[in-house]
């Protein structure tokens, strides 16, 4: 054997390094990738990047397993004609058959009526153009996938700070002393949050894991509380019933910087009840949150205008205006609806003891008073007020899908921001940040169109797919108050619904309700197994006909690189590209990577041919959009705009001559601008230089206290981050919410809620945060399901996604479920043996696995690690069909019918979020005759034409070998 | 005398697998590899790995711990794998302590993994060889590779700066100082086996709290005197 070192690595072959960007999961690092002789060698973390510092998860380290999986799809495909829909039998086609017989059915579908066109993508951080491209369609049925993973953080957080945790702001671990990690959160900021707990912690920090699992990063938490799933908000409302009591709060913040001090009309006679008082201002432009609400002034015991100089505002107290309207400050009502949410009655919902619960106030309260940063910052308030510092009150929190995941996450998340705001850690060094181009207003400008007469023939939509409801007449519904969108998105059911509802789209086309589809174009989502409630079921619909022999959804079209449990239902496979194989922006117009300190996007720039036929679903949108002469592909002579997807990059604007494109770095001619410029032709090559991405570090001054820094909010303006230059008062108390209740009671004469939906409407749409049992628990009997069931997401896995992947899939080959020793004897399930979970939706039959950090009320497993037979690549007898399980089969995607209606989604009654966790199960051993299988199965996938189907029972990857060994092109 | 080694700090190992997959990406490919893997998209697949993560759970509910435990060759100072070969195919590196085996004179006769008191030599299924973690011998001395990632595959990768790698005979070191600071600790030093990897244990902050700081004088609740007092309704009407 050679000596090691005897030769450089570098000389093994031919060796190269390109710079791009993971997408192992949605977290974008910066990746190097060596290749040697064509072949990936190595893919090592960018030291340069700002998202990742050079480090790389399980996930970006074992690219190479995906880039040659033997999952891959290669060949653009067409259900064989006379099979039968799921029975993956298909024929291979060129790509220009596919562009053919894609124009001709989505340009009928658009001349006549282009809602039947429906577009839903996964998590595929290309929502600005995939949304572009739906808006130009002209159909409203457009969603990514945050309505079934966490669009309850977004929306929570974004309606009460104008801002929200992950892509748009985070804990600013670097300087926070106490850190509370709350529910599930490994997978949302993936390598970012595991550099910073891990200084956090050794710069002598407290962290605390609030989960009913101690996995993952709870473990190394210095403390874990153990917490029933579904009841975090009754933990957030005592702990700020405690903040209160105690008057553990910071005043001035809450003063200055939040509508706590604001004046609520309380007379139950008017129309304005539950809304701020205001006074007469004439309209300003450009104006969303007009400053003429009004403050109680302490010295003079009269009412005055918010902010009004050298004036404080009582917090507490019942005045009386000169007209005599009884008015309370917001703050007032928020004491008095935490007063019997105290820690004694949290301790009986959450499990976790009352001392605790206060222990945890007080330990919050006081690193945020006492332990307060100063930094030497001079900055500017938009109300003129010049500051020589900045102060923070160094407690973050963090918290992602555990919380968001329930039906009553919406509220949890608005209470939980409310009690970070007690606390004045918002956009304060050692609490939340914020990331360009957060913050934005309350709530963001983007709507919807409000009717159906919003969708026309061959015409762009009216309006974005997706928005931001601020009242009642931004709901996207018809007359009678019922959806226009085929998810009912929108609508009185979920009116805040930022996301859209994906996990109902199969359902309701399914049934025809709200009405049919003809085509349905589903991109790198799995909703056929993972991604979607009710696995069984919705398979099933997917293949269903009509009394005559049609399918109930006429078309389906899958784009995806790899053979999932989706594609097998395909009418029309699409092989996408993976990320080593494309062009790609993480742009500003949609989620890009900024950091704390500025704007941040990046780019994906090919660093190996495409495999097979593959085609990146960018370009495919591209030249759809041409062929299908949308308004912004082709210009007046109806001629085509873009070449390709890297032209459009560079020369799509967002109006003409706007100066705002997908890239924010080196615009201008030269690239001398950034943010805000016009196309420059070098773009992608300036990007390539610097490593893939933009960073625009802002001035000191303009990093902090952004929802009310004059500076900056001046400078989003000019670059065209936001429209506003305006102070983002955070709204401890929610007026939209109040606006959509007092329809909901009859009281304005906005549009009203359909009858059956009243009640819904005024119980949820609270404009304080409460406390309510997740709906499923409320409709399901408890004592017969008396456990929770959860998933947490491991952090060697990204969903579904890694099965295919033979390095990863060493650590994760199946799943178990995790139970309480305790929990499991008093059911008679030995550790290690089949058993079953059963909901009043369905069973499943699973390996389990007793475990102390499982709170024992709480049964769970690993997400997404269970596979169908033969998918992903995988020979039928793969641990993951074999004894790998969902729990998707236990949770449906509609409640039971209830007096709000017959098929209301199992979602929040605010935003749509899908309720994953609020299923309720019990569990019991599986019989001695039983066979060691898990439960249910289905019928083995077939591998698709163009796959590699014969892979050595030893395979052994080496670069620059690989095309050999496997016996094919790679 | 150098000896090189990595030192693992427990108190931040989030156990995500990053040095695993990064350890194997690098070193099939690398001097040491191939590194196969049987049934890689069937039944039960297991291959090769140089370093593997641990998970395991101490104490009962609600005082559990759960411990991410990563493990690789530890590279003995006095290594019991080394003698047991009866072909002088394990050997210990006189310039800086690295264990290594060399495949061509390797016969797959195990009596090293036997040896090993750590069970982190593996056999290679496929080429009927032993292998295991080599310190990236082949990184950490190519000059062509920067200066500052010329360091294991597993320490660059790690999201948690968990992995550190060093000379721990030399007392300046970052990794002398951190098992010195950090209350290093060596596995199973009853063995006498002196590994040169250590581990640095959990550390649990907490915060203590004075019951003064709970009612201080600044309470803002001070400017809250909410029940106005009015011209009727003083003390004087209360005192009889
Ligand atoms: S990469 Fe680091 S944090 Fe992750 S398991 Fe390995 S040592 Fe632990
Ligand atoms: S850990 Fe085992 S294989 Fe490594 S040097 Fe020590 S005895 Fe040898
Ligand atoms: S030092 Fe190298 S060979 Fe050893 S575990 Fe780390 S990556 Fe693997």
């Amino acid at each position: 054997m050679e000596l090691p070192g005897t030769r450089p690595d570098q000389d093994l072959g031919r060796h190269e390094v390109k710079t791009t960007t993971c997408y192992m999961c949605a977290c974008r690092c910066g990746i190097r990738v060596h290749l040697r002789d064509g072949e990936v060698r190595f893919i090592e973390g960018n030291p340069d990047h700002p998202l990742n510092r050079g480090v790389l998860c399980a996930k970006g380290s074992s690219g190479i397993m995906k880039q040659y999986s033997p999952a891959r799809l290669t060949r653009p495909l067409r259900r064989k004609a006379g099979a039968e829909r799921g029975a993956g039998e298909f024929e291979t086609i060129s790509w220009d058959t596919v562009f053919d017989l894609l124009a001709e059915r989505l340009g009928r579908i658009r001349a006549s009526d282009p809602k039947k066109f429906a577009l839903f993508t996964g998590r595929d951080q290309m929502q600005a153009l995939t949304g572009l491209f739906a808006r130009q369609f002209g159909t409203p049925n457009y969603a990514a996938h945050g309505g079934f993973c966490s669009v309850n953080m977004a929306a929570g957080m974004i309606y009460t700070i104008g801002g929200s945790f992950w892509e748009f702001g985070g804990p600013d671990l670097d300087r926070a002393k106490l850190f509370v990690m709350i529910g599930t959160a490994e997978d949302h900021h993936s390598n970012p949050l595991k550099i910073a707990i891990s200084q956090f912690k050794r710069n002598g920090g407290k962290f605390i894991s609030i989960n009913p699992v101690r996995t993952g990063y709870s473990a190394i938490a210095d403390e874990w509380v153990p917490i029933r799933p579904g009841t975090d908000g009754a933990l957030f409302l005592a702990l700020i019933h405690e903040l209160i009591r105690l008057g553990l709060y910071d005043r001035d913040f809450l003063t200055q910087y939040s509508n706590a001090a604001e004046l609520v009309n309380l007379d139950e006679g008017s129309s304005e009840y539950g809304m701020f008082v205001r006074f007469e201002v004439p309209p300003e432009e450009g104006c969303f949150d007009p400053q003429n609400k009004l403050w109680w002034d302490r010295e003079l015991n009269r009412p005055v205008g918010t902010h009004t100089p050298g004036v404080e505002p009582r917090l507490l107290g019942e005045f009386h205006l000169a007209d005599d309207t009884p008015v309370k400050p917001a703050f007032q009502l928020l004491k008095e609806r935490v007063e019997a949410y105290t820690p004694e009655w949290a301790a009986g919902i959450t499990g976790i003891p009352a001392e605790t619960i206060r222990r945890l106030a007080h330990e919050m309260g006081i690193t945020a008073r006492d332990r307060k940063i100063e930094l030497p910052i001079a900055w500017t308030d938009v109300w003129d007020n010049e500051h020589r510092t900045v102060v923070g009150n160094p407690v973050a929190f963090h918290a992602m899908r555990g919380l968001a995941a329930h039906s009553n996450g919406f509220q949890t998340i608005r209470a939980m921001s409310i009690l970070m705001t007690l606390l004045g850690t918002i956009d304060r060094p050692g609490g939340f940040r914020h990331k360009a181009p957060f913050p934005r207003p309350i709530p963001p400008c983007a709507k919807t169109p409000n009717g159906p007469e919003g969708v026309r023939p061959d015409m762009p939509l009216d309006g974005m797919p997706l928005g931001w409801p601020a009242d009642p007449d931004d709901l996207f519904v018809d007359a009678a108050g019922e959806p226009v969108r085929i998810d009912k998105g929108f609508s009185w059911e979920y009116p805040l619904s930022a996301h859209g509802l994906m996990h109902n789209v199969i359902t309701n086309a399914w049934r025809g309700d709200p009405y049919r589809l003809d085509t349905l174009l589903i991109f790198m989502a799995n909703m056929a197994w993972n991604s979607t409630m009710n696995t069984a079921e919705v398979r099933r619909m997917l293949a269903d006909k009509d009394e005559d022999g049609e399918y109930r959804i006429p078309f389906l079209v899958v784009a995806d690189a790899f053979h999932s449990e989706m594609t097998a239902f395909a009418d029309l496979v699409l092989p996408d590209t993976t990320y080593l194989e494309r062009h790609d922006v993480m742009s500003m117009l949609d989620r890009p990577i900024s950091e704390f300190d500025g704007p941040v996007d990046s780019v994906r720039i090919p660093v190996v041919e495409p495999t097979g036929e593959c085609k990146p679903f960018q370009e495919v949108l591209i030249e759809l959009g041409s062929r299908l002469k949308f308004p912004a592909f082709v210009d007046k002579q109806g001629k085509r705009k873009f070449r390709d997807y890297p032209d459009f990059i560079v020369n799509y604007e967002t109006a003409p001559g706007s100066g705002i494109g997908f890239l924010s770095g080196w615009r201008g001619r030269g690239g001398e601008k950034f943010l805000r410029g016009e196309p420059n032709p070098r773009q992608w090559e300036m990007y390539a230089r610097n490593g893939g991405y933009y960073h625009h570090e802002l001035p000191r001054s303009y990093q902090y206290m952004r929802n009310w820094n004059k500076g900056y909010l001046t400078w989003a303006r000019a670059h065209g981050l936001t429209r506003y230059a305006e102070p983002i008062n955070i709204h401890v108390y929610s007026e939209v919410l109040q606006k959509f209740r007092l329809a909901a009671q009859g009281r304005t004469d906005t549009r009203q809620p359909p009858d059956r939906l009243r009640k819904r409407v005024e119980t949820y749409c609270d404009p304080l945060p409460f406390y309510h049992e997740p709906l499923e628990s409320q409709l399901t009997d408890t004592r017969r399901y008396p456990l929770n069931a959860v998933t947490q997401r491991p952090m060697a896995m990204y969903h579904s996604w890694d099965s295919q992947n033979a390095w990863l899939r060493q650590i994760h080959a199946h799943n178990h479920l995790y139970i309480h020793p305790k929990t499991a004897a008093a059911a008679g399930i030995a550790d290690g043996a089949w058993m079953w979970v059963e909901s009043r939706w369905g069973r499943v039959r699973c390996l389990a696995c007793h475990s102390e950090s499982t709170e024992p009320g709480t049964v769970w497993t690993w997400n997404a690690i269970g596979k169908a037979k033969g998918a992903w690549g995988l020979a039928p007898d793969a641990n993951e069909s074999s004894k790998g399980f969902l729990l998707n089969h236990l949770i449906s995607e509609e409640l039971p019918p209830h007096d709000a209606g017959e098929h209301l989604s199992n979602s929040d009654p605010i935003t749509g979020q899908a309720a994953w966790y609020d299923v309720r199960v019990r569990v019991y051993p599986a019989g001695p005759d039983e066979p060691a299988e898990s439960f249910p199965q289905f019928a083995a996938m077939k591998p698709a034409p163009g796959m590699t189907t014969a892979r050595p029972k030893w395979f052994a990857y080496v670069a620059g070998k690989f095309a050999g060994a496997s016996g094919k092109e790679p | 005398m150098t000896q090189l080694a990595l030192v693992i700090d427990l108190n931040v190992c989030v156990g995500c697998h990053a040095c695993v997959t990064s350890c194997k990406q690098w070193n099939t490919s690398g001097w040491a590899g191939p590194m196969a893997d049987f049934n890689p998209y069937g039944a039960d697949p297991t291959g090769t790995f140089f370093n593997r993560v641990q998970t395991f759970e101490v104490g009962e509910f609600p005082h559990t711990q759960t411990v991410h435990f990563p493990k690789s060759c530890l590279h003995c100072e006095d290594p019991p794998c080394v003698p047991v070969c009866p072909t002088g195919a394990s050997y210990k590196r006189k310039e800086d302590g690295i264990v290594l085996v060399d495949y061509d004179k390797c016969i797959g006769c195990k009596y090293c993994s036997w040896a090993c008191p750590y069970g982190v030599r593996e056999l290679d299924e496929a080429q009927k060889v032993m292998k295991k973690c080599t310190l990236c011998v082949d990184r950490i001395y190519d000059q062509t590779i920067p200066e500052d990632r010329r360091k294991p595959a597993c320490v660059i990768a790690c999201p948690t700066s968990a992995r550190l790698f060093g000379d721990v005979h030399d007392p300046d070191s970052e990794v002398s100082v951190a098992i010195r600071e950090a209350g290093g600790y060596a596995l199973m030093p009853e063995w006498g086996t002196r590994p040169a990897n250590h581990y640095l244990p959990r550390r649990r902050t907490a915060i203590r709290i004075h019951p003064d700081e709970l009612v201080r004088a600044d309470n803002p609740l001070t400017k809250e005197d909410v029940a106005l007092p009015s011209a009727d309704n003083t003390l004087e009407d209360a005192i009889m």
